[in-house]
Order: structure tokens, then sequence, then C-alpha cells
């Protein structure tokens, strides 16, 4: 039996909870990112799934994702080279240390 | 005489006025400072006196109310409409005379008694500007035109006795002085408020024809009188509101005599005489007025009879005789009080010009250190002998003619304020010759030189003394009150000794004499010592000393203590810290509030992602929840 | 564009013109400063010889669509009161770029911030559309804001940012006013509202009296109003002289303004039904406020209270609401524009040459300073109400007015008022009494007195106050039309 719409669902559902319990706990800030890539991904099954079963003949959710895997390409480089700056500033990449957006 | 033009009445204030704006505009930017400044003002008030002696040589003849019509000086329609015009009746043609004789002769007598002195632009000028206004306000038909004229008399007073401004008692004399009245003047702006609100109007021949007719009546005429009793007990400084006429007396002199003795403060009398129409409809009215002017006759008698100061003495016998005059009018005698306002104005301005002339000499008012001055200055001696029987009442000087009729019709209307009236009589001969003998008696102080004052300063004085002696002739015959509108012919008035055939008349020239032999006695003769009667009544003597202690309760307690201190205080506090306090209350708590709300921003990213996710997920369970 | 037009933008295209320049000095803006006040001067002198007594109404329209999708418009004309305040409002102006003269700490903004404050002013007092007269009623928070924070002294940045908090307070509670007005009516025009009977469009938004407490509140922190009133002491003090001036001079007259042309011209019933207690603050305003001037030892400070209780005059004539009230309501806002300024620019003068503000350490004065004595001599009488000045027409039409209101108590309220003048001799007389008389003291031997500018615009100031006192026609006449036209909505 070929899996179905609701099984891509909450397999995307799945890694998107991983990746944003991932996100919110980590401390590091390239687990952090990593962790954001996971729930880009599961963002992208979520699309391509809804346009393999809800829209088959049009590729709109395809077109979707690949768009999403370009930004995320572009969004991982600028993130990395944030974190790679901090880290020659601050020689850390733990979150809690580098909290200097307060007030 | 021909009669005078109409309009020419104008030009009797108008010529003061233009003294007044010629010294400030003119002498004052050219920086002249001699005399010329007091010929100036001189000129201007001789010819107005001029025009008023013709004017009342016409109103003699003819004996008509005449009203000169002006302009409209404030209108709005269908609203209020101020016209100003002039009156011109018997009450102001004397006014006008008394006004512009007084003043002519104090600025000749300033010419002497102020030389050398520093702003004499200043002191003419605001000489001037008084003239001018009271003027003003003698001939003003319009209450409110009358009123403003009132204030600028007030405040020329409050200008010239703060003339030496650079003395703190001057200085604070002038504000005490312009303070209390104002008081007075709260009342009678609240009359005019009421007479407005009333009538409509405020020309004062209106009014007191719409009184006539009952269009007003009862408690409004009540309360209007009371409320302009209460301006002219301010300015006539009648009890409780004459502290501040002794303190005036830090003024100059010469402007005591013209202000504080002769004329502004003789306005009061004068205002209720004007509005005596309106008093008529009110008994109580009339009461007040007369019982206000009877105590304040014998209680201000009483305070002169302690002072030191000779000037004060006569401050005090200023307000005493204007208490005289309170009661005639309270009596239903404007004639009579208008007559006495006449003959006092006289040896009053007299007498303080005596006083002046003995300080020009000496160099201080206390009449302690002062004695034996009568033969260096046998002519202001003499004057003020004068002047002193005239203010006694002493026949047949022109003080006793008026002060008799008071007398009378006290004696026939009221035995209460009779008795009063006598009191204060005896009172003013005792006070009166106390001075004189205290200062011209005796002997000469070592440390002084006197000399008698120059020609400028004795002539104004001897001819005040001819009319401190002779005022009162022009009423032998009865003409002075008739002239006034009141045709009581007394039975006693029949010429000049006639008055001698009754009774009344010897009563009050032996209190009078008893009055003066006791002053004799004791500062003369020194046959009773003045320490020991001090000492003997030595509880009446402190309270009169210290004036009953109504200055220290005035300014201390009430002033002070009750509202500066006090009430205004608290609401200083109350503004600062409740009204104001509130506001940055307010501020404060928007900043404490948001304090604890930025702990929320702790800058850690992952606890914004958080708080973001948390919102979402409310957002989605709101959404399923709805469906 | 019409003449009213170039009084009002006259002095922002001054303002421009001095920030622009590049390197602009000090004397040249000085000059291009003085230029764009003393034109609009004259030209609102000549619309006030030119205005149409007889006619009355408003005069001098201009009419421009400006948002047609809500029906606002730019929308300028005046009538006589709103013109008697441009002529105050474009004279103090000229007086404050004179009083600056001598000032030499960042010549050009202050000039530039003084000329955008004129044209803010102005543009409330010319306003008929609501929307129009929001908009400049709000501009002028920004340049006083400034003013007062960069150029005052003391608490500045305190008094500046509670200045602006307090109007934008008011302003919050207009706005709403205004846009429930609109929404009721579908105009922002005032003359259309005008012709509009409120009283019988039943469904609006709001209740009547709802929508004229809106307004008020925001008239009420400008007058001001007790117990909104504490932002003035503060800005009055802090602010550097010119900017005091046009304070107490012009911008709280926008206050009493706004009552007599919105809250008394739309709102009459509900203006008669809360009448009383009107009156009552006026009362408090007047007695209150003269109470606590007595207690203050600031010179500054002291005439800034003192506002607070001549403001309270204008508060009781307005809602006496008959024409007496009314016409001494609108000479008190003259009034007491050109004498408080006349008084802080006195006091400006004092504090420059002597380096002291606190009335206990001055004193005998009028020795060393005898003209600068003189002329505040004379803004004290105004300020007392000495017939001759101004200030005494205004009150006693004011009086005359209150005392013969139709509200309940009225009269008692008019009696308590009355106890007014005597704290005005009171504080006024301290205030000569404790700065100007008594010894000479030895510190202030070398203090020199007026110079010839400042004794030109205390001139102007001089000429003003007795000319208005002497014979107060030359104003009355020109009020007369929008005062009988507005009484009569109460029967006159």
């Amino acid at each position: 039996m070929a899996p179905g719409l609701e099984e891509y669902l909450i397999l995307s559902a799945l890694l998107f909870s991983i990746g944003l319990f991932g996100a919110i706990t980590k401390r590091s800030a390239v687990v952090i990112l990593i962790c954001i890539e996971i729930m880009l991904v599961a963002v992208n099954i979520a699309l391509v799934a809804f346009s393999r079963f809800i829209t088959p003949v049009e590729l709109t959710g395809q077109a979707f994702a690949v768009f999403v895997i370009v930004v995320a390409a572009a969004e991982v480089a600028v993130g990395l080279a944030i974190i790679l700056t901090l880290y020659r500033q601050r020689h850390t990449i733990d979150t809690k240390k580098v909290d200097l957006l307060k007030w | 005489m021909n009669s005078m033009p109409e309009m020419l009445t104008w030009i009797i204030p108008a010529l003061p006025l233009a003294a007044f704006l010629m010294l400030l505009l003119l002498m004052r930017p050219l920086k002249i400072k001699s005399n010329l400044n007091g010929y100036v003002s001189i000129a201007a008030t001789a010819m107005s006196f001029f025009f008023s002696t013709w004017l009342l040589v016409n109103i003699v003849q003819t004996a008509e109310t005449k009203f000169i019509p002006g302009f409209s000086w404030l209108s709005l329609e269908g609203a209020i409409d101020i016209q100003v015009g002039l009156i011109v009746d018997s009450l102001t043609a004397i006014m006008l005379v008394v006004v512009t004789l007084i003043s002519l002769l104090v600025q000749i007598y300033s010419l002497g008694y102020m030389h050398g002195s520093k702003s004499l632009n200043r002191y003419f000028a605001f000489i001037s500007l008084f003239t001018m206004a009271m003027l003003g306000l003698v001939m003003a038909d319009n209450l409110l035109i009358m009123f403003m004229f009132w204030e600028i008399v007030g405040l020329c007073s409050y200008q010239l006795i703060g003339f030496w401004f650079h003395r703190p008692p001057a200085a604070r004399a002038a504000r005490k002085a312009f303070f209390i009245t104002r008081i007075g003047d709260f009342g009678f702006l609240a009359a005019i408020l009421l007479i407005f609100n009333a009538t409509g109007t405020f020309n004062i021949s209106e009014v007191h024809s719409l009184a006539a007719s009952g269009v007003i009546a009862g408690t409004t005429i009540t309360w209007a009188c009371l409320g302009i009793f209460m301006g002219a007990m301010g300015k006539s400084a009648q009890f409780p509101l004459h502290t501040w006429l002794p303190d005036a007396m830090e003024g100059p002199t010469p402007v005591s005599a013209l202000i504080h003795a002769a004329t502004m403060v003789a306005a009061g009398v004068f205002l209720v005489g004007r509005m005596y129409p309106l008093f008529e409809h009110s008994e109580a009215a009339l009461t007040t007025v007369a019982v206000i002017g009877a105590i304040t006759a014998l209680f201000a008698g009483t305070i002169a009879l302690a002072m030191n100061d000779i000037k004060k003495v006569l401050a005090y016998s200023t307000i005493s005789q204007l208490g005289f005059m309170m009661i005639a009018l309270g009596l239903g005698s404007v004639a009579i009080a208008i007559f006495h306002l006449f003959t006092h104005a006289f040896f009053k301005a007299l007498l303080f010009m005596g006083a002046g002339s003995v300080n020009h000499s000496t160099g201080t008012f206390d009449m302690r250190k002062m004695g034996g001055l009568a033969r260096p200055m046998p002519w202001t001696c003499a004057t003020f002998v004068i002047g002193s029987l005239s203010l006694a009442g002493i026949w047949p000087m022109a003080g006793f003619f008026s002060k008799e009729e008071i007398l009378l019709s006290a004696f026939n209307n009221h035995p209460l304020l009779f008795v009063l009236a006598i009191i204060a009589a005896f009172l003013t001969a005792l006070y009166i010759f106390r001075a004189v003998f205290m200062t011209f008696g005796g002997q000469v102080q070592s440390r002084f030189k006197p000399h008698e004052s120059g020609k400028v300063m004795v002539i104004p004085m001897s001819l005040l003394a001819i009319l401190a002696i002779s005022a009162g002739y022009f009423n032998a015959t009865g003409g002075f009150l008739k002239l006034l509108g009141d045709d009581h012919t007394h039975s006693w008035i029949y010429g000049i000794f006639g008055v001698l055939g009754h009774p009344l008349a010897w009563a009050s020239l032996l209190i009078a004499g008893s009055g003066i032999f006791l002053a004799y006695a004791i500062y003369q003769r020194r046959w009773i010592s003045s320490r020991k009667i001090a000492r003997r009544f030595g509880f009446f003597y402190t309270i009169v000393f210290h004036k009953y202690w109504i200055d220290e309760l005035y300014e201390k307690y009430l002033g002070n203590k009750l509202l500066n201190s006090g009430l205004f205080n608290l609401f200083n506090k109350f503004d600062s810290k409740v009204v104001d306090g509130t506001v940055d209350d307010v501020a404060r708590l928007n900043l404490n509030s948001s304090k604890i709300l930025r702990l929320v921003q702790n800058g850690n990213l992952q606890t914004y992602a958080m708080a973001f996710m948390i919102g979402v997920a409310a957002l989605a369970l709101m959404v399923i929840l709805v469906n | 564009m019409g003449i009213l037009s170039i009084i009002i933008f006259l002095p922002v295209a001054g303002a421009i013109l001095i920030a622009l320049i590049p390197g602009l000095n000090a004397r040249l803006t000085r000059y291009i400063a003085m230029l764009s006040t003393i034109v609009p001067f004259s030209l609102s002198l000549y619309l006030f010889g030119k205005y149409d007594r007889v006619l009355g109404g408003f005069q001098f329209e201009e009419f421009a669509s400006w948002i047609p999708a809500i029906n606002a418009n730019y929308h300028i004309g005046v009538d006589g009161l709103s013109l008697t305040l441009i002529v105050l409002t474009t004279l103090l102006a000229f007086i404050s770029i004179l009083v600056s003269w001598k000032l030499n700490f960042r010549v050009r903004a202050f000039f530039a911030w003084l000329l955008v404050l004129q044209a803010s002013i102005i543009g409330v007092f010319a306003s008929l559309d609501l929307l129009l007269f929001f908009i400049f009623w709000e501009i002028e928070v920004i340049p006083m804001y400034f003013l007062i924070a960069t150029w005052g002294s003391g608490r500045k940045e305190y008094s500046a940012m509670k200045y602006v908090l307090y109007t934008l307070f008011g302003s919050a509670f207009m706005m709403a006013g205004i846009l429930a007005l609109y929404l009721t009516t579908g105009t922002f025009s005032i003359p259309e509202l005008y012709q509009t009977n409120l009283g019988e469009i039943a469904s609006g938004i709001l209740p009547l009296a709802a929508i004229f407490f809106l307004f008020i509140i925001g008239f009420a922190v400008k007058l001001p109003i007790f117990p909104l009133h504490t932002w003035l002491p503060d800005a009055h003090t802090d602010a550097p002289t010119a900017a005091s001036i046009m304070l107490a001079g012009a911008l709280i007259k926008m206050g009493g303004y706004g009552i007599f042309r919105v809250c008394l011209g739309l709102f009459p019933e509900s203006a008669q039904e809360f009448a009383p207690l009107f009156l009552a603050l006026a009362a408090v305003n007047i007695v209150y406020g003269g109470a606590i001037t007595l207690r203050q030892t600031d010179i500054k400070r002291l005439i800034a209270y003192s506002s607070v209780s001549h403001m309270g005059f204008v508060l009781l004539g307005l809602f006496a609401l008959n024409a007496v009230g009314l016409l001494g309501a609108s000479l008190q806002l003259i009034s007491h524009g050109l004498i408080t300024g006349l008084l802080f620019a006195t006091a400006g003068i004092l504090m420059h040459n002597t380096h002291e503000r606190h009335i206990r350490k001055l004193g005998g004065l009028a020795r060393q300073m005898p003209v600068l004595a003189g002329i505040f001599f004379i803004g004290s009488i105004g300020a007392m109400g000495v017939p001759g000045t101004s200030g005494f027409i205004a009150e006693i039409n004011v009086f005359l007015g209150a005392f013969s209101s139709k509200a309940d108590a009225a009269r008692v309220f008019t009696l308590i008022s009355l106890t007014g003048i005597l704290l005005a001799a009171a504080y006024m007389l301290t205030a000569l009494l404790k700065v100007f008389f008594g010894s000479p003291k030895e510190t202030f031997n070398h203090v020199h007195d007026v110079t010839r500018l400042e004794k030109l615009y205390c001139a102007i100031f001089i000429l003003g106050i007795f000319a208005i006192g002497l014979y107060p026609k030359i104003i009355t006449e020109i009020l007369q039309p929008a005062i009988i036209a507005l009484a009569s909505l109460w029967g006159g």
C-alpha cells in the first residue's frame, strides 16, 4: 500500500516538531541552524505532498519547494557567516551567551 | 460773571492731564530736573482752579444741574453701552474748587518742601495725574467711569506714598495702602455689577431715577449701598479698613496733605454723597454708615492720643474727622457732610503743611524730640494753632460751624450717636492740642537749630489759615447747605454770632475747651504727669498705643498666618504634591510598568522563538475551536 | 494665494530658507527671521483695517480641495476674534525675534523653530476646517518642544516633555471629538457645521454632550483649566524668554479661541447645561491660581501662575454665555497676550542683566534699573486690572457678563472670582516691592538698565496695553459681529 497524504503530513509534522524542539532548546548556533533546515525540509515535504495529492497536474507545490530550497541555501550561507563572525569575536557560538539584544 | 461754555468744562480735568503727559513724555526724556517740572504742573492746576471757580460761581447763580454729554466709550450692540459724560452740579463744583485749590497750594508748597529732591519729575507728574483723576472722579456721570478714576486716584496714591521707594517702610506702606483700599473696591465693584444687572445702566442719574421710581428696591438697593459704602470705607479709611492711612504717612508730607487729608480720602464721603439718592431707600445702609462713622470717629480719636509721630496724630485725626462726615451722611444730610469735608480740607491740609514745615526744619516727625518751636517758627506755629483751633471746633473757626452742624443733627436724630460724637469731639481737642504743646511749647532741644521755612511754604500755609478761619462763613446764613439742596434751616443759623444763642454750641465749646485745657495742663504746664496717666490707665494705654492690635491682627494673623502661610501655602503644596504629583505619578506608573515589561525582552533568540511558536499554536487552536 | 495664506506660510518659507542655506551667518539669519515676521504683521494689520465690521462673519476666505475622499479641505478665513488674535500673534512673533536678537547659541535652528511655531499658531486661528485646525494644532508642539528643551533653563527636558505629553493627551480627546463630529455630520467645515443644527441630528455616533467634553478637554489643557494646568508653570519657567512670550501670549490663547469657536459655537445646548461647572472651574482657576502665585519665589514662575489666574477670567467670560461676557473673554485673550508678553519680556531682561531669578535675592533694583522698574510697573498695573490698561476693560466686562449670566449660582462664582482682583494686587505689588523697591543692594550696582532695542519692544507692548485700555473701541468694534452672532445662540 502506497502511503497517502495523511502519512506524508504526519511525517512532515514529526520532522517539523523535531526541528522546532531542536531550534528552541539547543544552545549551539550551528545545531540551531541545522534544526531550522530540518523544519524547512518538513515544510517542503508537506508542499510536495499537497501538490502530488491535490493538484497532480500542475507542479505548483514542487515549484514552491524548489524556491524554499534556494532560499534555505542562501539563508544557511548568511547564517553560517554570522556564526563565523560571532565565533571570531566572542570565541563561542553558545546562544545563551550572546544575548546582546536585550534592554 | 458770564456763564461758562459747557464744553469748557472738559478743560478742567484735561489741563492736569496735559501737564502729566507733558512731564512724562516731554520733560522726562529731556532729563529736565529743576523746578520747571513743578511750574508746568502748577500752571495747569492754576488754570483748572480758575475754571472750577468760574463754574462754581455759575452754579451758585443758576443753581441747576447740568449734564454734559460726552462720547460713547465702549459699546456692544444691545448688550452694553458706556457713555462718558459729566455731571455738573453744586456738589461737583464745590469738590472741583476744593481739589484744585488744595492741589495748587500743595504744589506751590512742594516747590519749597521737595526742593533738591531727586525725581521731581515723577513727583509732579503723579500729582498732576492725581489731580486729573480726582477731578474726573467728582465729575463723572457714570458709575463705571467713576470707578476707573477711583482706582487711578488710588494708583497715584500708591506711587506717591512709595515716592521714596528705596526706604522699605515707604515701599511697604504703599503696597498696604493700595491693597487695603482695594478690599473696599471689591465691594464697590460688586455694587456696580449688582446695579448694572438690576438696571442695565451705569449712568448715575438714571440709577437714581430708577431707584426713586421703585424699579430697583428692597435688598438689591441695600446690598448695592453696602457695596458702595465698602468702597467708601476703603478710600476714606473707615474702621475696619483704616489701617493703611497712618502708614501712608511714609509718603512726602505735601502728598499727605493733598491726598491723605484733603481730597482722596474724602472721596469716600463724596461717593456716598453722590449716591445718596440710592442710600435714601435703604434704612439699613444709612444706619450702617452712621454707626461705622461714629465708631471710627471715636476709635481713631483714642489712638491719636497715644501717637508720638505728629503725622500719625494727624492721620488718625483725619480718620476720625472722616468718621464725623460719615455720621452726617448716615443721619441723612449730604450737605452737612460735604460742608465738613469742605472745611476739613482746608484746616487738615494746613495742619499737614505745618507738620511738614516742622519736619523741614528739624528733620523729625517725633514730637518727643521737638518742643519750643514757637519762637523760631512763628508763622508755622501761628498757622498750626489756627488749624488746630479749627479742628477742635472753637468759635469762630471754620471747623466749629461744620462740626456744630453734625453734632446738632446727631442730637436731633440719635442720642447715642450724639454721645459718641461729643466724646470724639473732646478727644479731638485733646489730641490736637497735645500735639501743639508738645511741638511748639516747652524748650527747644539743643541738638536742633530750627528755622522758619521759606516763603514758598509759608504763603500757602497762610492762605490756608485764612480759609481755616473763614471757610465756615460760607454757611453763615445757611447758604452753603442750601446750595447743596439742604433746605432745613436750622433754628440757630443767624450769622456768625447768632450761633452762640444756642445752648448746644456752648456745650460743645465747653467740651472742646476742656479738652484744650487738659492738654495744656498735661503737656504745657505739666501739672499732671503724662507718664502717671499712662501708668494709671495702663491697660487702656497699652491697647491704644498698639492701635488695638488691628495691624497685627490683619498682617500677622489674617494676612500671613491664615492666608499666606496657611491657606495659600496649602494650595501651593496641594498643587505641586497632589495635582502635579498625580501627573508625575501617572508618568512614573508608565515608566515602572515598562520596566517590568521589558524583562520579557531578554535578548535570547530562542525565547523569542518559543514565544512565537506558542503564539502560533494558540492561534491555530483558536481557529480549530471556532470552527 | 490669498493674503491670509501668505501670513501663514511666509514664516514657514523663512524657516526653510534659514534651515537650508548652507553656512548662513547669525546676522543674516536674524534679518531673514525679522523679515518673515514683520511682513505677516503688516499684512495682518492691513487685513485688520480692511475687515468689514458691518458685514461681520468669516472674511478673506480661501478654499482649496485637499483630501476629497473624506471631504477635508484647505479652508481658511477669519472673523473679528480670530483676526485680532492673528494680529496679536504676528506682533508677538515679531517681538520674540527682537527679544532673541542677541542669542548666540544655535541661532539658525532657534529662529527656524520660532518661525514654524508662529505659522502653526496663526494656522490654528485661521482654519475653518476642523482637520486643518487639528493639524496646525499638533504642529505647534514640535517647535515648542525643541525651543524649551534646547534653549531653555532649569529642568528644561522635563518641562519640554511634560508640555508635549500634556498637549498630546488633550489633542487625543480632541481628535476623537473631531472624528465623532465628522462621523455624525460628514463634514469638517466649521461654517457648514454652524449652519447645521446639531441638536436636530438624533442619531449621532456619540451623545452631543460627550463630543462637547472631548473637545473641551483638548482646549482645557491649552487654556489651561484646573486641574490640567500644571504643565504651564514648568514650561513657562524653563522656556527661553521668546518662547515664554509666544507661549503665554499667543499659544494658550488657542484654548480660549477653541472654546469660543467650537465648544460654544457648535454645542450651545451642552455649553448651557454645563455652564455652572465651568463657571466654578473658572472661579477655582482665578482664586486658586492667584493664591499659588502669591507663594512663588521665582519671578518667571510667578508670572506663569498669574496666567493660570488670568485665564480663569477668560473661562468665566466665555461660560457667562452672553455678549458682555464673551466680549470680556475676547478682550482678556488679547489683553493678557500683551500684558504677560510685557511681563515675560521684562523678566527676561531682569534675569539676563542680574543673573538672578529668585525674588528673595533681588531687591532695590528701581535705583539701578529705573526704566525697567517703570516698565515692570506698567505690566503690573495691567495684570492688576488698573483702569486705563487693557486688563481693566477685559476684566470688568468678564465680571459684568458673568454676574448677569443665567446659569445657576453664576453670581456666587462671580463674587468669588472678584477676589481675584485682590489676589492680583497682592502678588503683583509684592513682586514689585521685593524686586524693585527697598534698599538698593550693592551686588547689583553695576547692573545696566534697559537698552534701546529693549525699550523699543517694551514700548510696543505698552502702547498696545494703553491703547486698548483707554479706547477699547479699536478692537471691540471688530469683535462685535462675531460676539453678537454667538451670543444670539442663547438669546443675546
